[in-house]
């Protein structure tokens, strides 16, 4: 029987791991120069990190790849990582409680199960949070931050979707329903469900006319926001501080050129999200998202904590990117004669070739045609014979300083 | 067409609808040995009878069309895996009752939503793992634990647990002492069918035999938990040595070991009149089978179960505080690895052998002792392979729905008469007493243990 890889999982080939090694150098670089630092958490967390109201909704916990470990007889389970914010945000708590502004960034998988098999179980993603500022400008800060990624990358067709999920949580309040009702119902918008908000029909006076107006209409400006403002403010004062704030975001965002569209309805996200939210596209598809989670940290152990995060999607804009081209020269070393005296030689060529910047590799009955160069190294005079693959031109050359030069000189 | 029946509390009942059905299973009774049934009046129609719990899952993996079983069970897989292929095709009207979250009156718990106002980390005991966890998601609980176990749930209230899921009715749960929260899932009968046999069988002739049944079936189907089996409960103290005692085949045996002994434990041993002081000492009855993770948890002292229940836990959890104390001596068994009589194989060898050459796309290893079984095909080399659980009868998997079993026999004789062959015996088992590597930290904890367990080595030796 052959050996199969398990449902949902994929094998990263090598054409694969250039793409996400390409868009991990963007990403890093972007993040660094912003002053982002570098953490990683560990693939298994506790459960209950997860479970708090205001963490994971339910449905996304039903999906968790759960378990007891080899110690788990007092019933602890552990989780594989199933989101990149929450770990941060122990990792935060944990270690650098100390420091008032932490910005952080990590590229890490997340494990969440997927009954088709074509769905992938095993994702990668890019991850910034920046815990520690309230302002409107550290939310446009970070959609700046993926907007530049996704630039680096040579994407065009970028767009960015806002939504509030603070205002989604205001104008849920104004229902005045249960607690527990209230949570399921934000669970529901939250994934993604505005069925069940469309279809209550509130008795309070003004609030169905706000729901038609918030979940049916898209802005393109801040505009949008400012003419909502007149309209709901009379009779839904409750909706103002999360209107404001999504206003001072939008207004940062037009001034710095950010093309954006606002679709309250567009708020599928995590249950931790309070303020802003936003998805990146690339035409037709979502290679990102984050938001602003000003509740989360007390609910692992910190204080109150105000942040937000954003993620990219591996998966997603491997498929989309193209590969850069490979720039670095390619040389195929090959002896002739006694082994006991090229061998030597030979490394020596190789790792002089790597010192330069070249890959030089062995012949190991390799195709020719994947190298630019051959170099035959011979234990007689001439040591080494340079060959442009392909050409019947050579150089007889006596030294591996003379071999460089040579590749050099035809190279520039 | 393949049916599933089921074992213990809707057995009497579903054999009265079969034979009111007219299907001719005229051999599914109580206490016949036999497992595999065939059908006097549809020739294409045979059954087997599982354990209830076992029945959801064989009908949704496609090896019964159909099956009968409590609608809690169906409930229990489906809450986890709501894409199997298992669909209720028919209430029949039996076996009716629900299954609670229930709390002990001690806890202070009158309603499921006061579970959501603490964050502690809440204890909740079952039979029905699934369920317990979908219930703590659902409440939101910040912290919880869930333990699994084979039975008895009522007796971890409230020391080991702090909710348990039990099955009866709000009046029978009242009387047992508890206060019923949240009704999780009828445990009514129902048919299941398996979707894809739904869609594509004709099954016509059956479905109409058994819905035919106009007349009510007698329901003698009782709850399968809700006893009160705590049996001396004293008021917690650190000094107190919990003790738990096995129910089942090891109840007679360690009761007649504890009488000579000289304790007299009122509902467990027949001795009358005082015994050894039992002051500072709670003892609970459940099952052998929960014992060691019991103990583990710090929720039991001292324990009365199976050096196999031992093993399969310590298989489990290796760094397990969990040791044994004492050999008892008596429930000998061996734990055996059984193959059916065709296979050409006689022991470990030729049964890798014999794998090599068969051609299963994987091996199904069947049993209750399910990280045993995991561990002896981890070493033995047998992957690809496949460990399928099950909660007794499990004699009957072979070789339809497995193809190895290890399972425990005193003389061999009912494997043989199921045509089965031992090819290897792992180990021997008998009941044993055991305890945790952690000193109690009490010195007249550890007093009054020392002198059950001298107590108990004097009496054997």
């Amino acid at each position: 029987m052959a050996n199969q890889k398990c449902k949902g999982c994929r094998d990263l080939l090598a054409e694969d791991m250039a793409k996400f090694r390409q868009i991990e150098g963007v990403f890093r670089e972007c993040c660094s120069r912003w002053g982002y630092q570098e953490i990683r958490t560990p693939t298994l967390e506790y459960l209950h990190l997860f479970t708090s109201a205001g963490t994971l909704t339910p449905e996304r916990l039903n999906r968790v790849y759960s378990f007891l470990d080899w110690d788990g007889w007092s019933g602890e389970r552990v989780v594989l990582r199933p989101d990149g914010t929450i770990p941060t945000a122990r990792l935060y708590v944990d270690n650098l409680g100390q420091q008032k502004l932490a910005r952080l960034y990590y590229v890490e998988n997340i494990f969440s199960f997927e009954e088709k098999e074509e769905q992938s179980r095993e994702r990668w993603q890019c991850g910034a949070e920046l815990i520690g500022s309230s302002q409107p400008l550290a939310d446009a800060g970070l959609i700046m931050l993926g907007w530049q990624v996704l630039q680096g990358l040579k994407l065009s067709d970028i767009q960015v979707c806002l939504s509030h999920a603070g205002l989604l949580r205001a104008l849920v309040a104004e229902l005045g329903l249960e607690p527990g009702q209230q949570d399921e119902l934000i669970g529901h918008l939250l994934e993604g469900d505005f069925k069940a908000l469309t279809e209550l029909k509130p008795g309070k006076p003004g609030l169905e006319r706000a729901l038609s107006l918030l979940l049916e209409l898209r802005g393109r400006s801040h505009g949008f926001l400012k003419n909502m403002r007149v309209v709901l403010a009379p009779s839904l004062p409750g909706l103002l501080p999360s209107l404001d704030n999504f206003l001072n975001v939008t207004e940062m965002l037009t001034t710095l050129g950010c093309r954006y569209s606002i679709d309250i309805a567009s708020g599928k996200g995590f249950e931790y999200y309070t303020g802003v939210m936003f998805q990146f596209q690339v035409g037709d598809c979502f290679v990102g998202g984050g938001g602003r989670y000003d509740s989360l940290l007390p609910l692992v152990g910190g204080g109150l904590q105000p942040a937000s995060g954003l993620a990219l999607y591996m998966d997603q804009l491997m498929r989309l990117i193209e590969r850069a081209p490979v720039s670095e020269q390619r040389v195929l070393l090959r002896t002739e004669g006694d082994p006991s005296k090229v061998t030597k030689a030979c490394f020596e060529l190789a790792e002089r070739l790597h010192q330069a910047g070249y890959l030089a590799q062995l012949d190991l009955g390799d195709t020719e045609t994947n190298y630019d160069w051959v170099v035959l190294i011979r234990a007689a005079s001439p040591n080494y014979i340079l060959r442009r693959t392909g050409r019947r031109k050579s150089w007889k050359l006596a030294s591996v300083g003379e071999v460089i030069r040579m590749v050099r000189e035809q190279c520039s | 067409m393949k049916f599933a029946l089921p074992k213990g509390r809707l057995m009497a009942a579903t054999a009265r609808l079969l034979e009111a059905a007219g299907l001719g299973l005229a051999d599914f009774k109580e206490n016949s040995r036999s497992y595999r049934l065939t059908s006097q009046r549809f020739p294409g129609l045979s059954a087997k009878v599982f354990q209830e719990k076992d029945i959801p899952v064989q009908v949704s993996l496609g090896h019964y069309d159909l099956g009968i079983c409590g609608s809690d069970w169906v409930t229990e897989l489906l809450v986890r895996y709501p894409d199997m292929a298992l669909e209720r095709v028919l209430d029949l009207g039996y076996g009716q009752g629900s299954l609670y979250a229930v709390a002990s009156p001690d806890s202070g718990l009158s309603r499921i939503d006061d579970l959501r106002a603490d964050g502690r980390a809440w204890r909740i005991v079952s039979e029905y793992p699934n369920l317990a966890e979908s219930l703590a998601l659902k409440l939101r609980l910040r912290r919880f634990k869930v333990f699994p176990v084979w039975g008895a749930v009522e007796a971890y209230l409230p020391e080991c647990a702090d909710l348990a899921l039990v099955t009866g009715n709000t009046r029978q749960i009242a009387d047992y002492g508890l206060v019923p929260l949240y009704p999780m899932a009828p445990t009514a009968a129902c048919l299941v069918a398996n979707r894809n046999s739904w869609e594509c069988k004709d099954m016509g002739e059956l479905l109409s035999a058994l819905a035919s049944v106009s007349a009510p079936i007698e329901d003698d189907s009782v709850p399968g938990s809700a006893v009160v089996r705590t049996i001396v409960s004293v008021p917690t103290a650190p000094s107190l040595v919990r003790l738990a005692l096995p129910d089942g085949h090891q109840k007679k045996p360690t009761a007649e070991l504890l009488a000579k002994a000289g304790f007299a434990i009122p509902g467990y041993t027949e001795t009358t009149g005082a015994g050894i002081d039992l002051t500072g000492v709670m003892i609970k009855v459940i099952r052998p089978q929960d014992m060691p993770l019991q103990v583990a948890n710090g929720n039991f002292d001292l324990a009365i179960t199976g050096q196999d229940w031992l093993r399969d836990h310590l298989c489990r959890f290796p760094a397990s505080p969990v040791k044994e104390i004492l050999e008892l001596g008596f429930g000998r068994v061996r734990i055996v690895a059984v193959v059916v009589q065709e296979w050409p194989a006689d022991d470990l060898a030729g049964l890798r052998r014999y794998l090599s050459q068969a051609g299963l796309p994987w091996l199904r290893v069947a049993s209750e002792y399910t990280n045993i079984a995991d561990k002896f095909a981890r070493d033995n080399h047998l992957s690809p392979y496949r460990v399928v659980p099950t909660w007794g009868a499990s004699e009957a998997f072979l070789p339809e729905d497995a193809d190895l079993l290890v399972e425990n026999t005193q003389t061999g004789q009912t494997l043989a008469q199921h045509k089965l062959k031992i090819i290897d015996t792992l180990f021997t088992s008998s009941a044993c007493l055991i305890g945790s590597n952690r000193m109690p930290s009490e010195p007249a904890q550890a007093a009054r243990m020392e002198a059950i367990i001298q107590t108990l080595r004097q009496t054997l030796s």
